[in-house]
């Protein structure tokens, strides 16, 4: 199971990537597989501010939708639109060209305080 | 004093294949009271290999019976909807079997396997339901056996389902549309139907359940992919028949499900009849009606809301799915009949938005 070591993960099996005070959103490899055939993609406005837990995308594969929570509080700033023509594109690329949302961050210490790559292995054993 | 009601153990059962399943990487999900694979490696995988090639489903959970003796055609004249008497020997035929009001309790195939002997193939849900309303209908000259448990089943469906067949079999003929054929092999009785519910030619196949695996494994071998649930409700929605429990249910006729022709009002007399003769006279009130969505967008699914143009909420769906061969929203609605004319646009509500449908013609998926 691929989980990069330079990202943040949640329990919902989400992925984050800091850079500034900007955090890239996808969900993990483990995920996707998980959820195949990813047919739809619902993504956050941008400008919308959310507080972490907030349910705020929504991935949906032929059987079901899954709901997708924003990791942490901040300003979403952009979605992938890419994904409104492609969907699969969180399957085939889940920490590349499929990322969902991007979010400036209220506090990088949220960020900082997500599982690392090690604690996301050992939660999806 | 407050009455403690014990809770029911809802025990799950298991498909004689279920071991398979588990070396096949089927992933588990509970249906209808069983333990069934959702899908192997791709619904949209799944659903393309039946559409172009060959797939399987293991149908084990569904219910059969066995019906015999003499008469048993004339009495479940009385008690189905659709004209046994049409049934050759070797026949099969899809049919619904009506509460009193003519609402649908059940779907189903039955089979003429010889004069006076009838195999009906059931719903898994409605297998205990079924047997307890034909068991209170049921004249005393007439046995009805639920041998469910002693069957594995299988669905082998695609283009190339027939070629898969006589892989195993190249010296069985498989039967004509609809029809069904038994017959003996490794000291087996096997018997197969050419029926299925994915709108491609293929068969049913049935074998005693402690070799169902091996035959599963055989057809897999011969080509045919397995499939699991998941495909098997796109397949079928796509081409239009009902699930029942969603678009069927106890309190609709199969008049308004848009089922007319599986039932023969002029037969005679049978349970449900008088309540579709008057519906008749009468006219509908709704139809259930095939809605496409005219752009992209959100997959439709069960239960969302449907809205009239003017903003009235009409109706719900009672299926919906991003259709793997149209790639479009698909669903069924019952929708009263100002709004059920071909051509009519109305909404599917999705979490607050609206995504615009069009009423179609049935089915959503013509072959070619």
């Amino acid at each position: 199971m691929n989980v990069p070591e330079n990202l943040r993960y949640t329990s919902d099996h989400e992925w984050i990537l800091l850079e500034g005070d900007i955090a890239t959103v996808g969900i993990t490899d483990h995920a996707q597989e998980e959820l195949t055939d990813v047919v739809f993609v619902e993504l956050p406005d941008e400008g919308r501010t959310c507080d972490a837990q907030d349910p705020i995308a929504v991935v949906e594969s032929v059987k079901a939708a899954s709901d997708i929570y924003c990791p942490v509080a901040g300003e979403i700033t952009e979605g992938n639109i890419d994904l409104d023509g492609d969907p699969a594109l969180v399957n085939t690329d889940p920490y590349g060209a499929g990322w969902l949302f991007k979010v400036r961050v209220r506090d990088t210490a949220d960020v900082e305080a997500l599982m690392d790559a090690d604690g996301y292995k050992s939660l999806i054993g | 004093m407050a009455h403690t009601v014990a809770p029911v153990s809802e025990t799950i059962q298991e498909s004689p294949l279920a071991a398979l399943h588990e070396e096949l990487g089927g992933k588990m999900i509970p249906f209808a009271g069983w333990n069934m694979p959702v899908q192997y490696t791709s619904i949209m995988d799944e659903h393309s290999a039946v559409r172009n090639d060959v797939g399987i489903f293991d149908i084990s959970h569904m219910g059969q019976f066995i019906l015999e003796g003499a008469g048993a055609e004339d009495w479940l004249n009385k008690v189905l909807t659709n004209d046994v008497c049409k049934l050759d020997v070797g026949g099969g035929q899809y049919t619904l079997m009506l509460n009193e009001n003519g609402g649908v309790i059940d779907d189903m195939i039955i089979y003429r396997q010889a004069e006076g002997r009838i195999f009906l193939v059931v719903n898994a849900s409605m297998i205990d339901v079924d047997y307890a309303w034909l068991a209170k209908h049921l004249t005393d000259e007439l046995s009805l056996i639920n041998v469910s448990e002693a069957w594995a089943g299988m669905a082998v469906q695609g283009p190339n389902a027939s070629a898969a067949f006589t892989k195993l079999f190249p010296e069985q003929e498989l039967p004509t549309r609809n029809g069904m054929a038994m017959w003996c092999c490794e000291g087996e009785s096997l018997i197969v139907c050419r029926t299925g519910y994915t709108g491609e030619d293929g068969f049913e196949f049935f074998s005693p359940s402690n070799s169902g695996s091996a035959w599963f494994q055989r057809f897999v071998d011969a080509g045919a992919k397995p499939c699991g649930l998941g495909a098997r409700d796109s397949l079928r929605l796509e081409v239009c028949y009902p699930l029942n429990g969603s678009d069927l249910s106890s309190t609709r006729t199969p008049l308004e499900a848009g089922l007319g022709f599986f039932c023969v009002l002029d037969k005679g007399g049978f349970i449900g009849r008088d309540v579709l003769v008057r519906q008749k006279e009468d006219g509908l009130k709704e139809r259930l009606v095939a809605l496409q969505y005219t752009g992209k967008g959100a997959p439709p699914r069960a239960h969302y809301e449907v809205f009239s143009k003017e903003g009235e909420l009409i109706s719900e769906l009672t299926s919906g799915v991003l259709s793997p061969s149209l790639k479009q929203g698909i669903g069924l609605a019952y929708l009263p009949v100002s709004h059920a004319k071909l051509g009519t646009l109305v909404d599917v509500g999705v979490r607050g938005r609206k995504f615009e449908a069009k009423v179609v013609k049935k089915p959503f998926y013509k072959k070619g």
